[in-house]
């Protein structure tokens, strides 16, 4: 190093990489009102697409009458299913191996379902024409509750394959069972629990939800005849696939359909499938040969496009009498709605729930679960999990806290004992995964001492003391969650999306001047990725991240991808990033060899730059490299300074945290004020400190929402009572606590950087921790198991029900 | 629908234009004036993504019919900064990380404008509950507040440093 | 969520609104703040084609506080009332109350005339102004008249003021009792789960004037006659504050939605009208 070099420390710190809380690079146009969402677009001659709906959840459609919607001013066209089918497009495949109406073809299944689209100058007109559409139908008999799927008489919903016994997932028993799917051993759990010192039961109920992210969805499409080219911008998580399936449905090529997802103002799972209004603006615009655009309005996004959640799951957990745990036993009823469109990997109709185990080192268990049709909107997403991996976290977190009070021990301590150890790693669950690294117990203790867990024991005994005594109507609630995540589908050999395999990828180009682009297959609805992986690509080529312009979503520029979902982006995308970036480290090398005239082998990286082995003042830096890869005639080196990686995972990642929530419930009104929440996440190697903690922060107050409040909610008849922000529970500033934030940090072994990923670990960890608080503070009165969401009239019912109000 | 000349003050500049009565104030600004920065989350008024500053007041433009707003002296997120000045909320929302997808940001700095206005020096309380008609699905709002309280302090000092 | 069509009007006095709305009968409704009526209109739940706007009508703002009279203009906001410190010194109740009432950008359309007026059970002030024995002043085409807020609300949407009315004004004596208005709701912005807005004043150790009325109970507002009885004249003691939520739980009806069955909303109900009588006596 001579004189002018500045130090290692000081030319790190100038990359702004890995580890950097680097200000977000997104935010100078979304603070300024820049941001370019889709329903922003407009386009020369767009048309504007709305839908009739069905207000019945299951009613035959015995006829459409379109002639007085057709009438309006400004109406183009009235699409019904009868002018979708002779393209085929009347129905579409589901992500899930079924398929699902585009239109009403004879029948209706849920309340909101899509009937006729309107296509008119602008969406005043398309909404005057929609009322006017008249459908004529005929009422059937609703099935609103799963365990009456498969009763004597129960209407069969899916005519279309009622004689279909061979679904997409194995065999199905009655018209209305979508599959079964299993994992671990049956016998054997079952013999275990049959022989266990103490066994505990209890049916956990994970209620139906919806991500709701603050944009709906939406797109425009736009058909130029004239050079046989469809470009569809929208509100997609995954763009490459819904090129792919584009094309698979339309018959159009795939190298003529390019489709570009602008800013997503928030996806949270909600814009991974494939929706009825993307394929009718197509068809639309292919009809009318211009471009139409569709946005959904709130209504339609909560009762139309992607519950989540919905599962009834029967727990059964074996354990000696010192509470060890010795088997798990799960049986999940799993509502899927009306078509079965869940947006999981092909081999796994129920996501990723057999991750049902935990942190803990269970040796047997066995998990079952029956996908249901019923009258309710098709879904399933990964409302900001990876695929069922939230439901399979709450339902073993209570089941923790529920086999703790027949033990009468400490919740704490039950799961210390049972916590896999750090030097079990790489550990192979009952239920077939192989958890890449953890050090549970590390967390724990940090995460126990930081609350003073034994003083907040005291203190709830304290409390209740006074609440026996009449001098309290308020009971505390200690709610404990330590869980382990199961992200960043993943592996090819086992993962794939309608064939298509879960990697991802990442290309770069260095320019002479020593700036780069990147271009990814994923795409961000607010992560922040064109800061963060520019931070990955800074440490790995030693250009600074201020001088590397990210870009994802447009097909036509990217490399194919699976897309953001599933805390995929930084396990998957993230990992090819960096081997891009040791692709194009690898030719720098050979480059400045050749510079420096020594051999490829007697050069070393340094931060920003190659140096000379034992020869520190003799270096070139990327900058002069990447202007040699430009202007200098390298003998067997091709010009350019580019790569690109597609990135086939090894594993999974498994990111887990420890979380505590301190709440004060009054049991008159029912109302839950939330006094502490701390959550220390470990999620491997930590690329934006800044980033992960604000993703921290948002996660948590989507898991505040779905366990005090928010949900999905069907009446008897099947109409949705919770269809509007009214009602659908998303709390403000006024409801959301501060929280504070921790970490520990367990690389994974098998990712380039170590990185795990984050973005959902708040919400799976978040919902059981809140949920725990509040079973805990009526612990003491005998309650075991009360359904979510714990808003005020549940909470008083509980209490109630417990004689508190005598 | 015949349509009506509305006359309206955006962001300090006259402007005209046709529409029906009926049109909301929040399509007026997006589809006739191209001025998309406010959004639109919910159209019931809960949400606040199309929050707008109308004479004075922070209104969810979703709910106020053009024709009501015929005449107004409106002021969007266009018209706080610009890529030569940000306005100090701006700038703070970026430092403290106050955004992600950025959907909700138009509505949420254009309502803390508003916030400040009327309060200068707002406790966390007062930011917390001041902000209540604003929903964000993505900060938890813990670093919103932080923002928001960082520009107070900022206006603060200016407000201190010129006196 | 895209509103059908219709004729806008804004007429400049309040004889031109009573003409508009006379001519076009039931088709026509008059908008304040529109808060309650565009969210309906959006849904296409109203039929209406001729919207009367009554902004430009410069009489109908204000306050005035006049011999002991407080007077409020029907188009006076939500957020006008909050920042009124006469206000706040001769009825401290509707601050407290209007703070409650949904959030600031609905505060600062939303008018005290546009939610007493439209017969929302939901809405805070008709339960206020019953509390309050305020009196409403409605003008149609022949002329003035005033009516009782304890007598205006008939079922929900359903009031005394007929369909070519427009309430105007609203009036009631400024009040040094003790007050409080406490709601109970889901999060901040909701309507009530539960609320009661409750009076009291003391004379020596008894109580000598008290009222006490209940938000989104029932179809209605309801105005608790019996409890009041329970607490006039009594020393407030224990027995007597619980007598009086005995009797206002019994006068409520709530009826079940998302908020909750009707077990519970009694429940809350007797938890929110203890709560505001306590706190009532301890200002009084």
């Amino acid at each position: 190093m001579n004189e002018m070099t500045p130090p290692k420390s000081e030319r790190a710190a100038a990359l702004k990489g890995l580890g950097t809380s680097r200000k977000r690079v997104e935010d100078a146009r979304f603070t300024q009102g820049k941001g370019n969402y889709v329903d922003d677009l407009k386009l020369p001659g767009m048309l504007f697409g709305d839908f009739v709906r069905s207000p019945y959840p299951h009613a035959y459609v015995k006829s459409i009458n379109t002639d007085a919607a057709m009438a309006v001013p400004g109406v183009v066209a009235v699409l019904t299913a009868a002018d979708l089918e002779p393209l085929g497009l009347h129905w579409m495949p589901t992500l899930a191996g079924d398929k699902q109406m585009v239109l009403a073809d004879g029948k209706v299944l849920f309340q909101g379902q899509e009937v006729a689209f309107v296509v008119a100058s602008d969406r005043y007109a398309a909404a005057d024409a929609v009322e006017l559409v008249e459908v004529e139908y005929e009422e059937q008999p609703v099935l609103v509750d799963p365990f009456k799927a498969e009763i004597e008489g129960a209407p069969v919903l899916r005519e279309d394959i009622a004689d279909n016994l061979e679904g997409a997932h194995g065999a199905r028993r009655h018209p209305n069972h979508i599959f079964t799917w299993e994992a671990g051993e049956k016998e054997q759990t079952e013999a275990v629990i049959g022989d266990a010192d103490v066994v505990a039961e209890e049916m956990i109920y994970y209620h139906r939800t919806h991500p709701c992210p603050l944009e709906t969805c939406g797109a425009v499409a736009s058909m130029d005849k004239v050079n046989g080219k469809l470009t569809l911008h929208g509100t997609f998580q995954a763009p490459h696939a819904v090129r792919t399936v584009a094309s698979l449905i339309s018959g159009i090529a795939e190298h003529n359909i390019r489709v570009i997802s602008p800013d997503i103002g928030g996806g949270f799972g909600n814009k991974v499938g494939v929706y009825p209004g993307y394929v009718c603006a197509i068809v639309a615009s292919i009809v009318t040969g211009k471009p139409v655009k569709w946005v959904e309005d709130r209504i339609e996004n909560l009762t139309s496009t992607a519950f989540a959640r919905d599962y009834w799951m029967q727990g059964k957990i074996a354990a000696t009498k010192e509470g060890k745990i010795t088997g798990l036993w799960c049986h999940t009823t799993a509502d899927h709605g009306a078509f079965d469109a869940c947006a999981d990997p092909t081999k796994f109709p129920a996501g990723f729930m057999n991750i049902c185990t935990g942190s803990y080192d269970i040796p047997t268990a066995y998990l079952c679960v029956d996908g249901i049709y019923t009258n309710k909107a098709p879904g399933g997403v990964a409302y900001r999990c990876s695929f069922r991996v939230t439901e399979a976290a709450y339902f073993i977190e209570r089941m923790i806290e529920v086999l703790a009070i027949k033990l009468d021990m400490d919740a704490a301590e039950l799961r210390r004992i049972n916590f896999i150890k750090k030097d079990q790693f790489p550990y192979q669950s009952a239920l077939g995964w192989e958890y890449d690294s953890g050090d549970y117990h590390t967390a724990w203790d940090q995460a126990l001492n930081a609350v003073n867990y034994k003083q907040l024991r005291e203190e709830q005994a304290q409390r209740l003391e006074d609440f026996k005594a009449g001098k309290t109507r308020t009971l505390m609630g200690i709610g404990l969650t330590h869980f382990t995540e199961i992200v960043g589908a993943g592996p090819v050999k086992n993962c794939d999306i309608l064939g298509l395999g879960m990697f991802d990828s990442c290309e770069i180009r260095i320019h002479p001047t020593g700036s780069a682009i990147a271009r990814l297959g994923t795409i961000s609805q607010g992560q922040g990725h064109a800061t963060t992986f520019a931070q990955i690509l800074a440490s790995e080529i030693g250009i600074p991240a201020d001088d590397i312009t990210l870009e994802e979503g447009d097909t036509d520029t990217a490399p194919y991808g699976l897309g953001t979902y599933g805390s995929r982006s930084t396990p998957v995308a993230g990992a090819a990033t960096a081997m891009a970036g040791r692709k194009i480290r690898a030719k720098a090398q050979m480059i400045a060899a050749y510079l420096l005239e020594v051999h490829d082998d007697d050069v070393e990286w340094d931060v920003d730059r190659f140096v000379v082995k034992g020869a520190p003042e003799r270096f070139k830096t990327m900058k002069e490299i990447a202007f040699a890869s430009y202007n200098q005639a390298i003998p067997g080196v091709e010009p350019g300074l580019e790569a690109v990686s597609y990135y086939d995972p090894p594993n999974m990642t498994y990111p887990f945290g420890a979380y505590i929530c301190v709440l004060d419930i009054n049991v008159d009104t029912g109302t839950a004020d939330i006094r502490t929440f701390y959550a220390l996440d470990d999620c491997g190697t930590r690329i934006n400190p800044m980033i992960i903690e604000g993703q921290v922060h948002g996660g948590l107050t989507e898991a505040l929402a779905i366990a005090m409040g928010q949900e999905i909610a069907y009446d008897d008849m099947g109409n949705v009572k919770t269809g509007s922000l009214m009602d659908f529970f998303i709390p403000t500033s006024w409801e959301t606590p501060n929280y504070i934030t921790d970490f520990t940090t367990t690389p994974s072994p098998h990712h380039p950087i170590g990185a795990k990923g984050v973005g959902e670990s708040p919400n799976v960890g978040g919902v059981p921790a809140f949920s725990n608080a509040v079973h805990d503070a009526f612990r003491s009165f005998g309650l075991t198991q009360t359904h979510m969401p714990h808003d005020h009239w549940r909470i008083w019912k509980t209490a109630n029900g417990l004689g508190l109000h005598d | 629908m015949e349509k009506m000349h509305l006359k309206l003050t955006v962001n300090g500049e006259q402007v005209e234009t046709l529409a029906e009565p009926r049109e909301l104030l929040i399509h007026v600004l997006r589809e006739r004036l191209d001025i998309t920065g406010p959004h639109i989350g919910c159209e019931t008024s809960h949400c606040g993504a199309c929050t707008v500053d109308m004479d004075g007041k922070s209104v969810k433009s979703c709910t106020v019919f053009a024709a009501q707003a015929n005449g107004a002296d409106i002021t969007t997120i266009e018209g706080l900064g610009n890529p030569d000045g940000l306005h100090v909320l701006q700038e703070m929302f970026k430092e403290h990380h106050g955004l992600q997808c950025g959907f909700c940001t138009p509505g949420m700095i254009t309502r803390a404008y508003r916030l400040l206005q009327e309060n200068p020096d707002p406790t966390e309380e007062e930011v917390r509950f001041g902000m209540a008609g604003n929903l964000c699905r993505c900060t938890g709002y813990q670093n919103i507040v932080k923002s928001i309280l960082a520009a107070a302090a900022e206006m603060n000092a200016a407000k201190e440093a010129a006196q | 969520m895209i509103p059908a069509a219709f004729e806008y009007h804004r007429p400049d006095s309040v004889e031109d609104a009573v003409k508009i709305i006379s001519d076009h009968g039931d088709e026509a409704r008059v908008v304040a703040g529109g808060h309650s009526l565009i969210p309906m209109m959006k849904l296409r739940m109203t039929g209406l084609s001729h919207l009367v706007d009554l902004q430009g009508i410069g009489g109908l703002k204000g306050i005035s506080v006049d011999g002991g009279t407080v007077t409020i203009g029907a188009m006076t906001t939500q957020h006008e009332l909050i920042a009124d410190d006469q206000l706040a010194a001769s009825a401290p109740i509707i601050r407290e109350a209007a703070l409650q009432i949904a959030d600031p950008q609905v505060r600062y359309m939303g008018t005290i005339g546009g939610n007493v007026a439209n017969g929302d059970p939901g809405n805070d002030m008709p339960g206020l102004m019953q509390c309050l024995a305020a009196t409403y002043t409605l003008v149609g085409p022949s002329g003035e008249r005033t009516v009782s807020a304890r007598e205006f609300y008939e079922a929900a949407y359903f009031t005394a003021r007929e369909d070519d009315e427009i309430l105007t004004s609203i009036s009631f004596d400024a009040s040094a009792s003790g007050y409080a208005y406490e709601k109970q709701k889901r999060k901040i912005g909701d309507y009530a789960t539960a609320a009661a807005g409750v009076l009291i004043s003391k004379d020596g150790g008894s109580c000598s004037a008290a009222s006490i009325a209940l938000t989104n109970l029932a179809d209605t507002p309801i105005y608790c006659e019996e409890a009041v009885a329970k607490l006039v004249g009594s020393s407030l003691s224990g027995d007597d504050i619980s007598a009086a939520v005995a009797a206002a739980v019994g006068a409520s009806d709530p009826s079940e939605d998302n908020r909750g069955p009707v077990e519970f909303k009694k429940h809350a109900a007797g938890v929110v009208v203890r709560t505001a009588i306590e706190r009532a006596i301890e200002r009084a």
